[in-house]
């Protein structure tokens, strides 16, 4: 039973994940998700600190706040500091995670957080938090009820933006000449993606968590060529990676989340391999323009 | 206090070795920085720093020892991996290259911790420390470690002592460089060969995780301040190394703590520093120079409004609520215009009414001139038609300098009317 709730969760995160990463990656922005990933730490530092447990969902929101504030410094730092792109990114998510890592090693008697658990998360500890109801019912672990609402959120989010999503991840123009705003769908995007990221955290932690966004979802990419079946293979793929990494830590003793990752990396070699060798097999007829 | 004096008298012989290996690794990671940074390349390093975790374990699980040499063996090889995977990735598939930068990152430094977590739970007599390749842990390097990394600390630089002039080229025009008959690729590989290394020992002072900064956050600092690359590859350097010094104080007064992190916050104020307050560069001066432009340019357009008004009436003056009907201006610039006017005596109170001065007149003139001139300019030199012109100078008048103005007026040869058919003012 203990591995079915530990997959089950992994399966909901990466799934949840994996959806947002299609869109990051469709819009190039895969490491403004890395980013996210790390400049949410200290908000969710100091909302262990506030709430005192690290389930509480309002307070959990309040930390994803922290990550849309980061995408706004990269602006500020690329627009009014005219830093190149990279160096904002780059600026911003080391120093927020420094500041967050601070926190934690010095408040370590009053949150229970630690280091290790920033880097790869916990989810080996999923079956342990229980959900007990207030009649003393056993409603199962409480993580897997908060992934399977995040994979609920997240799935409802992407079928109601689906078309302002699409529209403005592939041609803004037209998307803006049909008079849907790329900026509201660029704004709530990032809250989702702030949202996922500091839910899947407890889990998976900081750094894994962009494996799961980038990894099932590029390898997906490579498979198809238009978007729905790309989004329902970054699923399978996220569902894979999930039950693969669970046997793959269990044998060699390792940290699952980083199991998931790896997983995950390898279905992406096999992907690139096979789109590698499609390529040399279908000789291009005549003039192609390459793209740049 | 104490704390602060027993640091810095470096009577301690520690504090005297980890301070200068530290220095050492945030000069070395600086300075190669800067080409990383100027290359546009800054979050590669920062993919690099997190894939050599998996090459670091793999070599302690294959040598089962924690000798610096092994380990940095095989931190190399998995970040010259990483390197490769991502060029390939890049050039051979249809992903961009942001989500092969995030992809490796985040896959390689998955297998790394699953390695290290998987080193740990075998419970191998050695392995305590390890982990604090993760965040870095300055007070735990031994001196054979600080002499190892200083030793390719000084190869790095003197490496790029040798090759300045080569990687400057390549980092501002690589197309100049190849046609000028330098081996561009193999001097990629150098700079890149030298990025991975610097990351490698650079790993020691702030861990895989921020080492991106150690790389970046120098060189955007530097940047600000300067223009000139030799510069700022030196502030960038003395900027690594103060975070050094930073870093053995912190490790120094507060051991529990993780130095990698108090180093990045260092630098990052810092560099926040630099990029509001530098003057030029810095975001207020430009805040200021915007300002003061503005100001500029109202005032003009105040001074033109009364000589066109002065065309047509010959009246020197104008009330105030007149200058509404003949130029729209933001009710609270045309206050500052002319409370700037006036400050400056090119407009004088007459009553009610503003009168220019003389010196407001000479100013009036010029600007018309300059405004008139250009529009001449671009109907004679660069063959617009007469009617697209007017927005054009609109812009150039506040620009033109006395030198420019000369060169005009001989290039035109001193042309009496505009294309519009009014006169052009010249200073009796």
């Amino acid at each position: 039973m203990e591995s079915i709730y530990i997959i089950a969760t992994a399966t909901f995160i990466a799934m949840s994940c994996g959806l947002l990463g299609a869109f990051l990656i469709l819009r190039k922005m895969a490491m403004l998700g890395d980013a996210i990933s790390h400049a949410v730490l200290p908000g969710i530092v100091i909302a262990f600190l506030i709430s005192g447990s690290r389930t509480n969902i309002v307070m959990l929101i309040g930390a994803s706040i922290v990550g849309i504030l980061s995408t706004i410094i990269i602006e500020l730092l690329h627009k009014k500091a005219r830093l190149q792109e990279d160096a904002s990114i780059g600026i911003t998510f080391t120093w927020l995670f420094a500041i967050g890592v601070i926190l934690i090693s010095s408040l370590t008697s009053q949150i229970d957080l630690d280091q290790d658990c920033v880097l790869y998360g916990e989810i080996a500890y999923v079956p342990l938090d229980l959900w007990i109801s207030e009649g003393g019912l056993n409603l199962g672990p409480r993580s897997l009820w908060i992934s399977g609402g995040l994979f609920i959120v997240v799935l409802s989010y992407i079928i109601i933006a689906y078309k302002g999503l699409k529209l403005s991840s592939f041609n803004p123009d037209y998307a803006l000449a049909l008079g849907i705003s790329t900026g509201i769908w660029h704004f709530s995007f990032m809250a989702m993606v702030s949202l996922t990221t500091v839910i899947s955290f407890e889990s998976v932690g900081a750094i894994l968590v962009v494996a799961l966004m980038i990894a099932p979802a590029a390898a997906a990419y490579l498979l198809n060529s238009s978007l729905k079946p790309m989004l329902l293979t970054t699923l399978l793929f996220g569902f894979l990676s999930s039950v693969g990494g669970y046997y793959l830590a269990l044998l060699i003793n390792g940290s699952i989340a980083g199991a998931i990752a790896s997983v995950a990396g390898c279905i992406f070699l096999l992907c690139f391999i096979y789109s590698l060798a499609i390529k040399n097999r279908v000789k291009p007829k005549g003039l192609v323009l390459k793209e740049t | 206090m104490d704390l602060i004096l027993d640091f810095f008298s470096f009577k301690n012989p520690n504090v005297v070795i980890v301070s200068l290996g530290l220095i050492f690794l945030g000069l070395s990671s600086a300075i190669v920085g800067s080409f990383t940074f100027l290359r546009k390349n800054s979050l590669v390093g920062d993919a690099i720093a997190h894939a050599i975790l998996p090459g670091i374990a793999l070599a302690f699980m294959i040598t089962q020892s924690k000798n610096p040499f092994y380990l940095m063996i095989g931190a190399l090889i998995s970040g010259w991996l990483a390197m490769i995977s991502i060029d390939l990735i890049s050039q051979k598939s249809k992903l961009k290259n942001d989500t092969a930068i995030g992809l490796v990152l985040s896959v390689f430094f998955g297998v790394g911790i699953l390695l290290l977590t998987s080193i740990q739970h075998s419970g191998a007599s050695n392995q305590a420390g390890l982990d604090s390749f993760l965040f870095g842990k300055a007070a735990s390097m031994s001196i054979a470690d600080i002499k190892a990394y200083s030793w390719v600390a000084s190869i790095l630089l003197l490496c790029v002592l040798v090759m300045y002039k080569e990687f400057k080229l390549l980092c501002f025009n690589s197309e100049f460089a190849q046609i000028s008959g330098l081996p561009v690729k193999s001097l990629r590989i150098v700079l890149s060969s030298l990025t991975v290394l610097a990351i490698a020992i650079g790993i020691q002072s702030v861990g895989v995780v921020l080492m991106a900064a150690l790389l970046i956050t120098p060189s955007a600092a530097a940047r600000a301040w300067t223009e000139k690359l030799s510069h700022m590859i030196l502030f960038a350097g003395l900027a690594g190394a103060l975070s050094g010094l930073t870093g053995a104080f912190i490790s120094f007064s507060a051991p529990s703590m993780p130095t990698g992190p108090w180093i990045v916050v260092c630098l990052s104020l810092f560099a926040l520093f630099s990029l509001f307050f530098a003057p030029k560069r810095g975001v207020l001066a430009k805040v200021a120079q915007q300002k003061k432009n503005k100001k500029k340019i109202i005032t003009e357009n105040l001074m033109k409004v009364f000589y066109h008004h002065f065309e047509r009436t010959a009246d020197l003056s104008m009330a105030e609520n007149q200058i509404g009907s003949e130029r729209k201006f933001k009710h609270s610039d045309l206050d500052l215009a002319i409370r700037i006017a006036q400050k400056e005596d090119l407009l004088i109170y007459i009553g009610s009414r503003l009168k220019m001065s003389q010196k407001g007149f000479v100013e009036a003139q010029r600007i018309v001139r300059l405004h008139r001139l250009w529009e001449m300019y671009l109907t004679q030199k660069m063959r617009l038609k007469a009617d697209h012109i007017h927005p054009n100078a609109e812009t150039i008048e506040h620009i033109i300098s006395p030198e420019i103005e000369e060169l005009l007026l001989k290039d035109l040869g001193y042309p009496e009317f505009d294309p519009h058919e009014s006169p052009i003012p010249y200073p009796i």
